[in-house]
C-alpha cells in the first residue's frame, strides 16, 4: 500500500483528459440508488441522487440549519397557523412553471399512500396532523392541530414533485425512466443504470444560481477498498466513506484532499431498563434481580470504563468526535460544556463496588456489524474496556437487517407475543437529520408511547417524567428560546441520569483529486453543488 | 417414452412447487424488511402504514397464496427498493453477469488447455512446476483476496485497467453487452479473469493429467508408428481425448462460476445479478430475493429436466430404470 503513489502520475494523466469539453463530476458512493421517486423510500443512497433533482420548500444548510428553498419565507400567523411565500420565478425541468398547487399536489400525493412504497415520508405530514391550503400561486397556509414549532424543519424533508409530470404515474418505475423525474433542482435527470450509474446533467435555469458541472455521475461502489481504488487510478474524482484506516495516507498524499465534518448522528450504547435481562447474569450465569442497569451508578460506571479517545484513535481513525452531547455542536439543541466522560477505570470500580456490584456480573452486548463506520469494531474494543472493569462482556454483532428487527421487535417474526425489544444493551445509533434535538429528546429520552410516537428509539425503555414533561412541552413550544431551554434541560437531565451512554459523532469523511474543494454536509449527503474546482 | 416425459415433467414441477414453499417462507422468516427502510421518527402508525403499504400485514401463507397466485400470471412482485417489477431488474442485469461468466469461461479454456498441455508433455520441467504451483494457488487462495490484489496491481500502481465498474455498452439483441467496445473489455478483463482462475486451474490440472494418460495410450504409440506428425497427435488425436472429462466438469462448474460471480461482482462493482442480490438481501427486499431464487431454482430444473430426456432417448435403460423403481 506503501507505494500506491508511484502509479498516480499516469492515473492522473488519464483523470484529466476532459470528455468533450465538458465538466463532469464522478463520484463513488457507497450505496447505489435504487429508485428515483422521491418519495419511494428514505435511503440515503437514494435521497442524495434525488436531492440533486427535487428541491423541497425548506433546504438545509451544510449544518442541517434550515434556509429557505423553494420557498422564500415562512411565518406562524397563531399558534397553529404557518405562511408560507413560495419562490416565484422557479420553472421546472421541462419550463412549467412551479407554484403552490404543485406543493399541495405533492403533499396530497404522499398522504393518498404510495402503493408498494417501503417508506415513503409521509410521516412528515402527519406529525401534528398538517393541513394545507393554496391561497394564491404563491402562497401557502399549514394549519397544525396544536402549536407545532417545526413544521419548517418537517416540510425540508419532503422533495416537491411536479404535478404536471407526476399525476397518474406508476410510482417509483416511471421516475427511474426519468418520465416523471422533472423537479426544479440544480442538476436535471439524464441517465438511470441500475447497479452501474446515475448520471444528472446541469439545469441552466437553476434559482439557487449557477451550477458549476455539466454533468454529474454516480457510480456506485460498495466494496471499501475498491472504492478507494478507482478514486486512486482516476475512474471518479471523488468518493464518500473512505476506509478509516486508510485517512492518514490520503492526508499526507498531495494529489488528495480529504473533507470532514461531524455527522449529526450519535452513535451509543443503549441499557435495557427492565426488571430482568435476559443477556445479564452474575459470575455464576444465573439471572440477576434486579437487573444491574437500573441502578445509574453502574451505569455511570459503564461510561467512565470507556476510553472515548482511545476508540477515536484507534478503531476510527480520528474520524470520530466522543461525545455526551446528543446533537453535534451548532444544532439547536446542544448543550455547552456538556462534555464527554473522561476515562476513569478507578472511578468506574469504585462506583461499581458503591453499587453492591464490586464483583462484576456478566453481560452480552449486541450491535450491526454493517450500519455503522466501524460498528463491530467500536463494540469489541467497548467490550474489552467493560471486561476490564470487572463486567465480563460478550459481544454479539449481526447484519443490521436481522439486528434492527431484533432491537425493535424481538423475536415477533418466529415467536408471536415476543414483540418486545431483545436486547439488554446494544449499540446504536441516532440521526438528527433536521438539525435541532425535538425530535432526539422525543425519540430517545422520552417515555416509550406508541400512541404519541414518544420514545420512538427508546428501546432500552427508560422513563423519566422529568423529562417526559419537558419534551412533551417542547414539541408544542413555537418560542424559539423557550424551546431550546426546556430540550436542553431534558439532555442535561437525562445525560446526568445516564439514561444511555453515547460514544461519539461519527465523523464523516470524504476524499477526492486535490483539484477539488468539497464543503461538507452533516447529514452524510454528498451533493454536487457542494463540491467545486480548486482555484 | 412420453410416459417417462410426463412423469418427469410432473416430477420437475413437484420440485419447483416445494422450492417455492422453502424459498418464500425462507425468506420471510429472517428479520424484517420495515425496520430496515422505516426513518427513526417513524412512529406506530407509520410503521404499521408501510407494513401494509407492503402487504405484511396478512399471515404468512396468505401472503404465501397471494404469490402464487401472482406467479401463475408471471408476476413475481416488484422490488421493494426499485420499485419495479423482480424480473424486469433481474433480466435488466443478468446479461452482465452472463457476459462476465462467458468470458471467464473463454479465459480458462484459452490459458488453461496449452498451459496444461505442457505441464502434461514435459512433467519435470522447471516451466511445468511453475504452472502448477499456479494452479494450486489460484485454486487455494480466496477469490476476493486475488480480487483486490489485481485492483491494487493493475489499476492503482500500474494505471493499465479501471478499477471498477462496466464499460461502454452496445445493444445486441436486445441486451447490452459490453466486449464489443474497446472500453467494455477493459473493465471486463479483470473480472472475468478473476473468476476464470478457479476453472482455469481445473482446466490445467485436467489436461495435465489427461496428457499424461493418453499419451501412453495404444492408439497413440499406433500413430506415432503410423509417422503422423508429433503437432497432428497431439492437436486431434489427444485433445480430442481429453476434452470430454474437460467439457463435463466444466458444464458442472459453469453454475457454480456464476454463484461465485456474487463475490467477483461485489469486488468490481460489476452491475450484475449477484451484486443486486447481496444488495437486496442487505435490506431484506424480499420479492427480489425470492424472485430471483425462485429463477435460478426454475434454471437448474429445467436444465435437469432435458439433460434427463437426453439421456433418456439416448440410452434406453434409463428409461427402464426409472420404470421399475
Amino acid at each position: 500500500m506503501k507505494h500506491w503513489t508511484s502509479g498516480l502520475l499516469a492515473a492522473a494523466l488519464v483523470a484529466a483528459t476532459p470528455a468533450l469539453g465538458q465538466d463532469v463530476l464522478t463520484i463513488g458512493v457507497r450505496t447505489e440508488a435504487a429508485s428515483l421517486d422521491p418519495h419511494w423510500t428514505q435511503l440515503s443512497g437514494d435521497t442524495q441522487v434525488q436531492e440533486h433533482i427535487f428541491d423541497r420548500l425548506v433546504a438545509l444548510d451544510n449544518t442541517s440549519q434550515i434556509q429557505p428553498g423553494l420557498a422564500v419565507s415562512w411565518e406562524a400567523l397563531d399558534e397553529t397557523t404557518w405562511e408560507f411565500k413560495l419562490r416565484e420565478d422557479v420553472t421546472w425541468h421541462d419550463g412549467e412553471p412551479f407554484t403552490a398547487e404543485d406543493v399541495a399536489f405533492t403533499y396530497d400525493r404522499l398522504r393518498a399512500g404510495i402503493s408498494g412504497a417501503p417508506a415513503s415520508p409521509a410521516f412528515q405530514l402527519e406529525k401534528g396532523s398538517k393541513q394545507w391550503e393554496v391561497i394564491d400561486d404563491y402562497t401557502l397556509h399549514i394549519t397544525t392541530d396544536g402549536p407545532y414549532p417545526t413544521v419548517a424543519e418537517d416540510l425540508a424533508m419532503l422533495p416537491i414533485v411536479a404535478e404536471h409530470a407526476a399525476r397518474g404515474v406508476t410510482a417509483s418505475v416511471d421516475f427511474n425512466s426519468g418520465q416523471a423525474a422533472i423537479g426544479t433542482g440544480p442538476f436535471m435527470f439524464e441517465e438511470f443504470s441500475p447497479g452501474d450509474r446515475v448520471t444528472v446533467k446541469k439545469n441552466p435555469n437553476w434559482w439557487g444560481g449557477e451550477v458549476e458541472w455539466d454533468q454529474v455521475v454516480f457510480r456506485p461502489v460498495g466494496e471499501d477498498a475498491a472504492r478507494l481504488a478507482a478514486l486512486l487510478n482516476g475512474d471518479v474524482d471523488m468518493i464518500d466513506y473512505p476506509p478509516t484506516i486508510d485517512l492518514p495516507q490520503l492526508r499526507d498524499n498531495a494529489d488528495f484532499t480529504v473533507s470532514s465534518i461531524p455527522a449529526d448522528r450519535l452513535i451509543y450504547m443503549m441499557p435495557s431498563y427492565r426488571h430482568v435481562e435476559e443477556f445479564i447474569t452474575d459470575n455464576d450465569g444465573n439471572v440477576m434481580v434486579p437487573n444491574p442497569l437500573r441502578d445509574w451508578r453502574v451505569r455511570k460506571a459503564l461510561s467512565l470504563a470507556i476510553n472515548r479517545e482511545a476508540i477515536s484513535e484507534r478503531v476510527m481513525g480520528g474520524a470520530s468526535l466522543p461525545a455526551k452531547n446528543i446533537v453535534p455542536p451548532g444544532f439547536f439543541g446542544y448543550v455547552d460544556g456538556l462534555e464527554a466522560d473522561p476515562y476513569d477505570p478507578e472511578q468506574a470500580q469504585a462506583l461499581l463496588a458503591e453499587a453492591g456490584y464490586g464483583d462484576g456480573f456478566r453481560m452480552t452486548i449486541h450491535g450491526p456489524n454493517d450500519r455503522y463506520i466501524n460498528d463491530a469494531r467500536i463494540l469489541e474494543a467497548v467490550a474489552q474496556m467493560w471486561s476490564r472493569i470487572g463486567i465480563t462482556t460478550e459481544v454479539d454483532a449481526m447484519p443490521r437487517n436481522i439486528f434492527f428487527s431484533r432491537l425493535i421487535r424481538g423475536d415477533e417474526l418466529t415467536m408471536p407475543g415476543f414483540d418486545v425489544p431483545e436486547f439488554s444493551m446494544s449499540m446504536t445509533g441516532w440521526g438528527t437529520v433536521a438539525g435541532e434535538a425535538t425530535y432526539t429528546v422525543s425519540g430517545t429520552l422520552e417515555t416509550y408511547n406508541a400512541a404519541t410516537g414518544g420514545g420512538n428509539g427508546n428501546f432500552g425503555r427508560y422513563s423519566n417524567p422529568v423529562i417526559d414533561a419537558r419534551s412533551v412541552l417542547a414539541k408544542r413550544t413555537i418560542d424559539r428560546d423557550a424551546r431550546l431551554a426546556l430540550l436542553q434541560e431534558a439532555v442535561q437531565i437525562g445525560m446526568e441520569d445516564y439514561a444511555y451512554i453515547p460514544i461519539h459523532f461519527q465523523v464523516n469523511n470524504w476524499a477526492m483529486s486535490s483539484d477539488l474543494v468539497h464543503n461538507p454536509r452533516t447529514n452524510e449527503r454528498t451533493l454536487a453543488v457542494d463540491v467545486s474546482r480548486a482555484e | 417414452m412420453t410416459e417417462y416425459i410426463v412423469r418427469r415433467i410432473l416430477q420437475a414441477m413437484l420440485v419447483l412447487l416445494v422450492m417455492t414453499v422453502l424459498v418464500f417462507f425462507g425468506v420471510n422468516v429472517v428479520g424484517n424488511p420495515v425496520y430496515i427502510f422505516a426513518s427513526s421518527e417513524c412512529d406506530q402508525p407509520c410503521l404499521e402504514r408501510i407494513i401494509s403499504d407492503l402487504g405484511l400485514d396478512k399471515p404468512i401463507w396468505e401472503q404465501y397464496l397471494v404469490f402464487m397466485g401472482n406467479l401463475f400470471q408471471g408476476d413475481l412482485g416488484n422490488s421493494f427498493t426499485h420499485g419495479i417489477p423482480a424480473m424486469e431488474l433481474i433480466f435488466y442485469r443478468l446479461p452482465a453477469t452472463l457476459e462476465l461468466a462467458f468470458m471467464a469461461l473463454v479465459l480458462a479454456l484459452v490459458i488453461g488447455l496449452p498451459l496444461g498441455m505442457y505441464a502434461g508433455l514435459r512433467p519435470n520441467s522447471f516451466i511445468s512446476r511453475c504452472i502448477m504451483g499456479f494452479s494450486m494457488i489460484s485454486f487455494s487462495v480466496p477469490v476476493f483476496w486475488i480480487g483486490l490484489i489485481m485492483i491494487l496491481v493493475f489499476s492503482v500502481q500500474l494505471g493499465w485497467m479501471p478499477a471498477v465498474g462496466r464499460g461502454d455498452t452496445v445493444e445486441v439483441l436486445g441486451a447490452n453487452v459490453s466486449f464489443l467496445t474497446l472500453d467494455g473489455l477493459r473493465h471486463l478483463l479483470m473480472p472475468a479473469f478473476t473468476l476464470s482462475l478457479i476453472m482455469m486451474s481445473m482446466v490445467i490440472r485436467l489436461t495435465r493429467a489427461g496428457m499424461r494418460e493418453v499419451l501412453y495410450a495404444d492408439y497413440i504409440k499406433f500413430a506415432r508408428a503410423n509417422g503422423i506428425r508429433e503437432s497432428r497427435i497431439l492437436t486431434l488425436h489427444v485433445m480430442k481425448n481429453i476434452l470430454i472429462p474437460i467439457v463435463t466438469v466444466l458444464g458442472m462448474e459453469f453454475g457454480g462460476v456464476i454463484a461465485f460471480a456474487v463475490v467477483v461482482e461485489s469486488i468490481f462493482s460489476w452491475p450484475g445479478v449477484g451484486k443486486m442480490l447481496i444488495d437486496a438481501i442487505a435490506v431484506l427486499d424480499r420479492p427480489l430475493i425470492v424472485a430471483y431464487l425462485i429463477l435460478v431454482v426454475f434454471m437448474f430444473v429445467v436444465l435437469n429436466l432435458l439433460v434427463d430426456i437426453l439421456y433418456s432417448t439416448l440410452d434406453p435403460r434409463v428409461r427402464l430404470g426409472g420404470a421399475s423403481s
